[in-house]
């Protein structure tokens, strides 16, 4: 394991494509979360508006970025054969899918953990000057808060969770396009069908069971009554998409020829 | 040799078969011929592209089918466009011509509780806040006033001159007619005086701020209007929407009318009460009234009398089956276009393409228009077929189905189809750039579908100047700036105009068309 470990280090650590997708997920992430904050407005106070969930809105575009990394690290070396090659040298392949996952995650925690806590800062130091603030009856955006914590770890889990997602999915398509089409399909079309179904109850039970609506639910910090879902539950519903993948993944890596 | 050749078709001038010739020599037809070959001949894609529609008609289908909210008919207004036609009527019978003439000392409002959940207008009404008490506040299209009508069915024709809320005093008829009077709130400190008159067909509205120096708001012409019609006063008061978040609840207005005095052969001397009821939704027990002397009444009424809009009478918006088939479509045709693009670097054929016709530019435009043009086909069938199919599934389950012409039918068809195709021409361009599918991919679901992610439940920038905006070319639904509503996406409401909406894709598409050119000139393959 500890072999195979340090092979995927290797390969997703000597492409040039890995750095430059960290580098754009944090900035991505950032860039959009601190646009949010700026572009909010809530003078008279008084508006539903959640300021944890408004300084990580960047989650919703990092994540591309995110399953883009993730769909490379496999879809490539099925482009360019390498994946004989990993076969080969371990041929318990569910090890080498592992490896895969280990160090993906490992990479991507890191990243998330800058992202929102440089997107969290924005928020905190843009958001009380548009009046959404302590001064007008707002929670701070503080690392001592509980559910502002909550939020941040969750974000960088639910980043993680969308990377393994995208493994899984990139393991059973092989085709990186088709992967990472079904991918953002996945996160992307739930919340729209959501939004353009007329039917109330449908349109709350889509969003308890999407991978985006329902993960996302960790982001809030006010007004968690409302939500479809409880905050970790929805992670928890993600992390059943992100199993289910890469389960279908590994079988099909088990039982098809490379 | 080249110059003669040239100077031989000068001389023809203007045949169009020469130019046509001219067109081929340079390769042009063969080239497109070429490209077609290559996504026809790659029996995945084709298997795609036929999944694209497939999904488009599935899913629009299964939005329908899940949309259970039967709604009463609305009813049609004399223009043959739905209309509301709900509120309280106090009448006399006038034969032949004559006059009303009214003050209007007081005009308020009060709503019932706004519910922090959302919901649609009827779920709010039927839960029913019965006896429960209202809030204060007025609606700004609570009305009160003159009306003449023929009769009291819905959806008749009529004029009427009215003080509302906060839209000053106005003469409106036939719904959607109207002219402004005196602006300003009406109240103790500013009584309005109004006046309808009728001469034939021609009504006349008057307004006053003291009852002697009238001033004329204009006419309207009720064509076949028979000589026996009903004038009375009247008060309705339309959906409340709160200024934030939350979902409308219905409103109730009461307004206090006094010096009330009628000219004309007026056969029966008393007056009628009538409770207009229509598939409105209103307060409960909304519609009371009080004769206070002889011209002297105090009526409450509910409802609304103006055109139809969408979020009034029913959630489902029958066009937002048709918004989600085309995000599924679009996943697929983004996917495809892209592939077109990405599979020529991968394989290497890209050397072979560009040796074969050394004119890059060409080469992307004719991927780019053939993949366009097999993504419109697609797109436009598809659509059409949904189409159908929604309509007579909404039809079924009892939702209302707004009155459409053909030619809304044939922007919707159409412009679907060209954003299909204009997106998988984006996509060839993302593809030509970065290369990498999984990249190009991204970009172009980043860029044509997030952006709804983000935006369409408000309706805001990023569903104007993103290329998600081309969605507004489905926008079916009439927009009246004599009605409050959340005129918002889910609702059918999008902010820009339909073709101005695909506009902004074709300009993003013909940027990122320049760009990839550009590049692939200046890059090896």
């Amino acid at each position: 394991m500890r072999g195979s470990l340090y092979a995927e280090w290797t390969k997703l650590r000597t492409l040039a494509s890995t750095c430059w997708l960290l580098l754009a997920t944090a900035a991505l992430t950032v860039a959009v979360s601190a646009a949010a904050a700026a572009a909010v407005r809530c003078p008279s106070g008084g508006c539903a508006d959640d300021p944890a969930k408004i300084s990580l809105t960047g989650i919703y575009l990092g994540q591309a970025v995110v399953a883009v990394l993730a769909v490379m690290a496999v879809s490539g070396e099925y482009g360019t054969g390498m994946i004989r090659l990993t076969l080969a040298a371990t041929p318990r392949r569910l090890i080498a899918l592992a490896a895969k996952a280990a160090v993906l995650t490992g990479l991507i925690l890191v990243t998330g953990t800058i992202a929102v806590f440089a997107s969290l800062l924005a928020g905190a130091l843009i958001l009380p000057g548009h009046g959404i603030g302590p001064s007008h009856g707002y929670p701070a955006i503080s690392a001592s808060d509980g559910p502002v914590l909550r939020a941040a770890a969750g974000s960088v889990l639910y980043l993680a969770l969308i990377a393994l997602l995208s493994l899984g999915a990139a393991t059973a398509l092989r085709e990186a396009a088709a992967a990472i089409g079904a991918v953002l399909g996945l996160l992307y079309l739930f919340p729209i069908i959501a939004v353009f179904t007329g039917n109330a109850s449908l349109s709350r039970h889509l969003e308890q069971i999407a991978p985006m609506t329902a993960g996302l639910a960790i982001q809030a910090t006010t007004g968690l009554n409302t939500l479809p879902i409880s905050p970790w539950a929805g992670l928890g519903v993600l992390a059943a998409w992100a199993a289910g993948a890469l389960v279908l993944g590994g079988m099909l890596l088990r039982s098809r020829d490379a | 040799m080249k110059p003669t050749r040239w100077a031989r078709i000068h001389d023809r001038g203007d045949d169009l078969r020469y130019r046509l010739a001219a067109w081929d020599r340079a390769g042009f037809t063969r080239l497109l011929w070429a490209e077609f070959t290559k996504f026809r001949t790659v029996r995945a894609w084709m298997i795609a592209l036929c999944a694209a529609a497939i999904a488009f008609v599935l899913l629009s289908f299964l939005s329908a089918f899940e949309s259970r909210a039967p709604v009463p008919a609305a009813p049609t207004g004399p223009g043959g466009e739905g209309v509301s036609d709900t509120y309280m009527f106090v009448h006399r019978t006038l034969a032949g011509d004559g006059a009303l003439t009214a003050r209007v000392a007081a005009l308020s409002g009060a709503h019932t509780p706004l519910s922090p959940t959302s919901g649609n207008a009827f779920g709010v009404s039927s839960k029913g806040h019965l006896g429960s008490q209202l809030e204060p506040g007025l609606a700004p299209w609570a009305k009160a006033g003159i009306i003449l009508e023929p009769d009291t069915n819905q959806g008749t024709a009529y004029a009427a001159v009215m003080v509302t809320g906060s839209h000053g005093v106005q003469m409106q008829y036939d719904y959607t007619h109207d002219s402004p009077g005196i602006a300003g709130p009406v109240g103790p400190s500013s009584p309005r005086w109004l006046r309808l008159t009728r001469a034939g067909d021609v009504i006349t509205g008057y307004d006053s701020t003291d009852g002697a120096r009238w001033t004329e708001i204009g006419t309207a012409r009720l064509a076949r209007l028979p000589r026996t019609v009903q004038i009375g006063l009247f008060v309705t008061s339309p959906m409340y929407f709160p200024a934030g978040a939350g979902a409308p609840t219905s409103s109730v207005a009461t307004a206090t009318f006094d010096q009330v005095s009628a000219q004309g052969d007026l056969p029966r001397r008393s007056w009628t009460p009538d409770p207009v009821a229509g598939f409105y939704p209103t307060v409960p027990s909304a519609s009371t009234w009080q004769q206070r002397s002889a011209g002297a009444f105090t009526i409450s009424g509910s409802g609304d009398i103006a055109p139809l809009v969408g979020d009034i009478i029913s959630a489902q918006w029958a066009g937002a089956s048709i918004v989600n088939g085309t995000i599924a479509a679009l996943l697929f045709v983004i996917v495809l276009a892209t592939l077109f693009a990405t599979s020529e670097y991968r394989r290497g054929l890209i050397g072979t393409t560009l040796a074969a016709s050394p004119r890059r530019g060409r080469v992307l435009a004719v991927k780019a228009v053939v993949a366009g043009s097999l993504a419109f086909a697609a797109g436009a069938i598809a659509t059409a077929i949904a189409e159908v199919i929604t309509r007579h599934v909404l039809a079924a389950n009892g939702s209302y189905l707004f009155p459409q012409g053909g030619p809304a039918l044939a922007r919707v068809i159409i412009g679907t189809g060209l954003l299909l195709g204009l997106a998988a021409a984006l996509a060839v361009a993302l593809g030509t750039m970065l290369r990498r599918s999984a990249a190009a991919v991204a970009a172009g679901i980043v860029l044509l579908v997030l952006p709804g992610v983000l935006g369409s439940e408000s309706g805001n920038w990023l569903m104007r100047f993103t290329p998600t905006a081309a969605f507004a070319i489905q926008a079916t639904l009439p927009r009246s700036n004599l009605v409050t509503s959340a005129y918002t996406p889910p609702n059918g409401y999008f902010p820009i105009s339909p073709w101005a909406g695909l506009a902004v894709l074709a300009a993003y598409t013909a940027v990122a068309l320049a760009a990839a050119t550009w590049l692939v000139r200046q890059r090896d393959a």
